[in-house]
């Protein structure tokens, strides 16, 4: 049934966990529609006919609206409508809850191409190669205008925007190549700004993942991105407070923040503190980390959630004690603050 | 009753009419009667029409291959983004508000004037000015932003994107000068007897209409004015390397351009409205209804611009809370569907060129209005958003709905205007062109917006193309509709027989005075005391009498 | 002209009165949405870059913006006392209030002008050029001082037009076409001059105070 309605309604195919569910609303929508526009005009060709103009007497009888009947037509129809999105409301919110355990791509976007930086050190141009049956989330910020990442037989879109990290995910299905194109307009070559979605079986996939493997580790990478950017003056990676949290242990932990909520640190949240500290600010710490965004570029971020993430695995035992440190209170509120132990 | 009048009247038309009155050039451009001003802007806006419909059949020529076909993919940016600032603000606005409302709002209410005639003629005048400034920006290389500007795009463009903003934003002032006139004509204006639910459901249109006009255009203006200065002086106010949102500016278009659409879409409601009553010579079936609902859609039609931005970044609650609202809205467009069907029951209807268009009108703006309720579905705007499923949807309330009102209220209300009659045989003909085009050039959208052809597509993936082929021919037979309407009409108007005060034998106020109307619209005192709908009473053919 | 006189096209003298002061009231509420435009760009910048939006405030001329919100109110009560004034048919006090409304116009621009010449001076530009935005690096602190003279300048736009109307009225005043039967006219500019401080009144805690 919903193979048929594809093919019918031109639909490609499902290749995302989303598609089947969306593709069903859409049948039920555009049923539902053509029904209802169906009878109406029906009932006003009916109309035109039984009640078209004779010879003779040509005046019409006022017809009262009596409301109980309107009522439940209008009532119906508003349900019908709240009944929509009910269930797209749903799904939406689905496809915006960030799975867990999903695979981090970082997606930087440009006039006109698309670049995808994995958490395993490869760098692809245009082509996004995937796994089947596992989540990815993509990490996506644009260098210049706004674009939009969609592939049609995922059913997902988002725009990536200039200045700010957004995130999509979906799960592949359905093993394949699928098209991405950019669906923001963004200038001149818009309709070049073209790719697709390399969805491979696990076999595959690994056999990817060795063919394109580095000769240095993308942990390694990271490693020199964080000392290169000095983030190392104000945190630690064996455990201890310092000016910033540590990063031990950090990646997958709950963290508390300023205003008592809670966060996963996961790929998404760890490039937002560097991107746009001020947003979440951890318990405990003075909001003076600087902004990151603009010096630090999608694959270096990747590589240091990558570097921040290996710190969890073999958490590295406290060398040398770092000496007492008083940070200079930039606001009242941060006058309590603990400096090192 | 009192319809004996009408044959003395219709003696008197030939000889004083607010046409014949004076004949010189300078007497009609320099007119403040709301008749002729109404005229002027009909012939101001029909230009925008075909200029806006030349710049489409190019884009439809451009995509009968998957490669280039016969232009640049800088040209076809420029034109599409020109097709839409021509279609939407120097044709749709002001269409049917500034032409026929302008024609037939005083008259409408017993008044001879609107409240105030010369800032009337302003208004026209600065529509000019400001059509003639984005034409003078396609002059200039014209812009490549698409119509919705967004930054920072807009910002960054190579392109004359400040002539055109300057140009949009003057006609802006114009559309706010007409709401204004319009809201205190309504107010002011009525003529003893002419109560607020007595007053024709066309008046009550433009009524919702002009409050929109006024509220949410000078959010336009405000918009437009700092991509100006964040382009010509890269302020840089949405840009985020400056701590700006550009986000922030699509909140701001669409807070104006949601409501816009309901500028674009009441005035047609209105005319349906009146048509219908008309040809099924009935009172509609719920005169109430039709007024609450098109008060519903003035206001909450403000809440809901967020459904174009499901995929923009908005928090997820957001978008909830705006999904509903489009939802809230799209129910007020149903109470006016049944209504209109409604109206039918028990008429005497009589099936002219008019209310078949009407027909055409009702079909397409359910289609229309129903995908409209289908994108602001959330889960599956992610996947139509900015696909030619948008195209068509928008097309189809837009095209379907309004541009086919527009020709419904041309065949309506033309022997008002110009006191001639059009061949019917040429009219049936014309609307079966129109519909079957229409119908031929916009359903293989939402077939291509399903393949997930995104919009402002220069090239596409080639199997695309039969759809687009499709898509392209169906616009010639529109565009050869629309060609023999204004043949038609052209020659109607030049040699067509005389129409008679009231060729329709519609009981509506602006048919108790004749055709066309003299310059001071009633000869006399209006004759208002029958109510614009009651078909109540015995008719008969009133032109048989002369 | 006769106390009666009225155009054609309305009923009456009563009538036209009305459309006039109906149509100014539409007026000011869709210039009211031009300003809540601008306030909903500020309320939006100040929730992403609260800090740079409190120090840019911090180098904003507060007593030359205090100096002129009191300009301001003196002269909407001006104002006001000139269409009192000639209700009560005291056609030459009417005009002196007139007068002296126009007067502290000129001063607020005056003033507005040597604030800009303050901004300029010590590096601030809008669109974050000049040599003070080297000096205070707060991501926003640009989007503040932009904000801060597209809305004073779209208002001193206003308060010019403002002039120009009084300006006008006053000489009809003075011809005696407005007099204490028929003084909407003064009635509506004045009206329009209440909604220039009534903005200002809003601009000024938001770019001066706080
Ligand atoms: C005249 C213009 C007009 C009108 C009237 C409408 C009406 C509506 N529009 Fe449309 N729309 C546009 C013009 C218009 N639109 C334009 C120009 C765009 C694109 C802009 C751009 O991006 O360039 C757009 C885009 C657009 C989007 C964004 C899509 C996207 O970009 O992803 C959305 C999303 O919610 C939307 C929703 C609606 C809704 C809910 C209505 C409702 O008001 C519709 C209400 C009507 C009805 C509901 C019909 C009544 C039906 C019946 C009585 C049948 C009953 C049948 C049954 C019960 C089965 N519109
Ligand atoms: C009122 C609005 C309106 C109208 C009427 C139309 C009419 C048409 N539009 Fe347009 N369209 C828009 C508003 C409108 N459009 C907008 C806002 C966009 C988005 C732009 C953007 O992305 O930025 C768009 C985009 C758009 C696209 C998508 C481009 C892209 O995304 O790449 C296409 C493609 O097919 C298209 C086609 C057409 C066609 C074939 C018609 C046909 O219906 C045209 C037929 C009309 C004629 C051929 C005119 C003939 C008239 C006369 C000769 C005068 C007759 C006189 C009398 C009868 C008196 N339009
Ligand atoms: C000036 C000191 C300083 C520098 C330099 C610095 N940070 Fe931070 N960082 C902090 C402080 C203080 C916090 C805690 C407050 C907060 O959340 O903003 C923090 C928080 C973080 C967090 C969130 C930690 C958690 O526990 O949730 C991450 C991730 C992070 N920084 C990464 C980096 C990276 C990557 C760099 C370098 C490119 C860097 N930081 C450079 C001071 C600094
Ligand atoms: Cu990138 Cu369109
Ligand atoms: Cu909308």
């Amino acid at each position: 049934m919903l193979e048929l309605f594809r093919k019918l309604f031109d639909l490609p195919p499902g290749a995302s966990s989303f598609a089947d569910g969306v593709d069903w609303l859409h049948l039920f929508v555009i049923g539902s529609t053509l029904l209802g526009v169906s009878v109406i005009t029906l009932l006003a060709l009916v109309f035109v006919i039984r009640y078209r103009q004779r010879p003779g007497d040509h005046s019409t009888p006022v017809v009262r609206v009596t409301g109980k009947r309107e009522a439940v037509l209008v009532f119906g129809t508003l349900a019908l409508f709240l009944l929509w999105w009910v269930l797209g409301y749903r799904q939406y919110l689905a496809m915006r809850e960030r799975p867990a355990g999903a695979d981090a791509v970082y997606v930087t976007a440009k006039q006109w191409m698309w670049k995808f930086s994995h958490s395993h050190g490869q760098i692809e141009n245009d082509v996004l190669t995937v796994p089947v049956g596992r989540p990815v989330e993509l990490i996506m910020i644009s260098r210049d205008v706004i674009h939009s990442f969609y592939v049609p037989a995922m059913r997902v879109k988002q725009d990536v925007l200039p200045g700010r990290y957004v995130t999509l995910w979906f799960k592949p299905v359905r093993v394949g190549t699928y098209p991405i194109y950019c669906a923001e307009y963004c200038g001149v070559l818009h309709s070049g700004m073209l790719g697709e979605v390399d969805v491979l079986t696990d076999a595959q996939y690994s056999r990817w993942l060795g063919d394109a493997a580095r000769a240095e580790s993308l942990a390694d990478v990271g490693r020199a991105a964080a000392v290169k950017h000095a983030c190392l003056s104000c945190h630690t990676i064996d455990g201890q407070k310092h000016i910033g949290p540590t990063w031990s242990k950090l990646y997958g932990s709950d963290v508390t923040l300023s205003d008592g909520q809670h966060v996963v640190a996961d790929a998404a949240y760890l490039t937002e503190s560097m991107m746009d500290p001020a947003a979440h600010i951890v318990q405990g710490y003075a909001p003076i980390m600087p902004t990151y965004l603009g010096s630090l570029d999608s694959a270096d971020t990747a590589a240091i959630v990558e570097y921040i993430r290996s710190l969890q695995d073999a958490p590295v035992s406290p060398s040398i004690r770092l000496p007492a440190l008083q940070v200079a209170p930039t606001t009242s509120a941060a006058s309590s603050q603990p400096g090192a132990p | 009753m009192t319809i004996a009048v009408e044959p003395v009247q219709t003696a008197r038309a030939a000889s004083a009419s607010y046409a014949t009155e004076q004949k010189s050039i300078r007497s009609w451009l320099l007119s403040t009667d709301h008749k002729r001003i109404g005229v002027l802007y009909f012939v101001a806006t029909t230009f925008s029409l075909a200029l806006g419909g030349v710049f489409a059949l190019l884009l439809r020529i451009e995509h009968l291959t998957p490669g280039p076909t016969i232009m640049t993919a800088l040209t076809y940016n420029r034109l599409f983004t020109l097709h839409g600032v021509t279609m939407v603000w120097l044709f749709m606005i002001p269409s049917i508000p500034a032409t026929f409302g302008n024609f037939l709002l005083p008259i409408q209410i017993g008044a001879t004037e609107v409240a105030f005639p010369r800032l009337n003629l302003l208004s026209f005048w600065i529509y000019v000015l400001g059509a003639l400034v984005v034409l003078g920006a396609m002059w200039l290389g014209a812009l490549d932003t698409g119509w919705t500007f967004y930054t920072p795009y807009s910002a960054k463009s190579p392109s004359a994107v400040v002539p055109t903003l300057i140009g949009i934003f003057i006609v802006g002032w114009s559309t706010i000068l007409t709401g204004i006139n319009f809201i205190v004509t309504v107010h002011t204006m009525r003529a003893r007897g002419v109560g607020w639910m007595r007053m024709p459901l066309f008046t009550w249109a433009l009524y919702g209409t002009s409050i929109i006009q006024v509220l949410a255009t000078p959010v336009l203006g405000l918009s437009l004015l700092v991509v100006m200065f964040d382009h010509a002086l890269s302020w840089g106010l949405f840009d985020p390397a400056r701590g700006g949102d550009p986000v922030l500016y699509q909140h701001l278009f669409w807070f104006y351009s949601h409501p816009a659409v309901y500028i674009m879409i009441l005035p047609a409601m209105g005319v349906v409205s009146e048509v219908i009553s008309t040809f099924a010579h009935k009172n509609p079936f719920s005169y109430k209804a039709i007024v609450y609902s098109t008060l519903g859609i003035s206001f909450v039609g403000f809440l809901t611009w967020g459904h174009h931005m499901f995929v923009a970044g908005m928090s997820a609650f957001d978008a909830g809370a705006f999904g509903v609202l489009s939802m809230l809205v799209a129910i007020f467009s149903a109470v006016k569907v049944y209504s209109w069907v409604s109206t039918l029951i028990k008429g005497s209807i009589v099936l002219a060129t008019p209310l078949l268009y009407v027909f055409g009108f009702l079909f397409l703006f359910m289609f229309g209005g129903m995908t409209g309720v289908a994108v602001a579905t959330m889960s599956l705007d992610v996947h139509w958003h900015d696909t030619y499923f948008v195209v068509a949807h928008f097309h189809f309330v837009m095209v379907g709905g309004t541009l086919t009102a527009w020709l419904a209220a041309l065949h309506y209300w033309f022997p008002k205007v110009t006191g001639k009659m059009y061949s019917e045989r040429l009219g049936t003909l014309g609307f079966a062109l129109v519909f079957g085009g229409f119908f031929a050039t916009f359903v293989p959208q939402f077939l291509l917006g399903n393949g997930g052809m995104p919009r402002r597509y220069y090239n596409y993936p080639a199997h695309f193309q039969t759809l687009h082929v499709a898509s392209t021919l169906g616009s010639w037979v529109l565009a050869s509709g629309m060609l023999l309407t204004l043949g038609y009409l052209m020659h109607a108007l030049l040699r067509g027989p005389s129409a008679g005060a009231n060729p329709w034998s519609s009981r509506s106020f602006e048919w108790r005075t004749s055709s066309p109307p003299p310059e001071k619209n009633f000869h006399g005192e209006p004759e208002l005391e029958l109510d614009a709908y009651d078909y109540t009473t015995p008719w008969q053919p009133l032109d048989s009498s002369r | 002209m006769t106390d009666a006189a009225h155009a054609a096209h309305f009923e009456s003298a009563a009538r036209q009165e009305h459309a006039a002061r109906f149509g100014m009231w539409v007026f000011l509420g869709s210039e009211l949405l031009l300003f809540a435009g601008l306030f909903a760009l500020y309320g939006a910048g100040r929730a992403a870059n609260p800090g740079a939006f409190r120090e840019g405030i911090t180098h904003a001329t507060k007593t030359l913006g205090s100096i002129n919100t009191a300009v301001l109110l003196v002269s909407s009560t001006s104002v006001a006392l000139s269409v009192e004034l000639l209700r009560r048919g005291r056609q030459k006090q009417s005009i002196a209030a007139l007068c002296v409304t126009i007067l502290l116009g000129i001063v607020f621009l005056a003033l507005k002008l040597t604030e800009y010449g303050e901004h300029f001076r010590e590096g601030i530009s809008p669109g974050g050029a000049g040599y003070f935005f080297a000096l205070h690096q707060a991501p926003g602190l640009a989007l503040f001082w932009s904000l801060y003279f597209i809305s004073t300048g779209l208002h001193a736009v206003h308060v010019c037009v403002g002039l120009v109307l009084l300006g006008l009225t006053t000489r009809r005043v003075l011809q005696g076409h407005i007099h204490s039967a028929r003084f909407y006219t003064l009635h509506n500019a004045a009206l329009y001059w209440h909604l220039i401080d009534l903005v200002w009144i809003f601009l000024w805690p938001l770019y001066y105070l706080s």
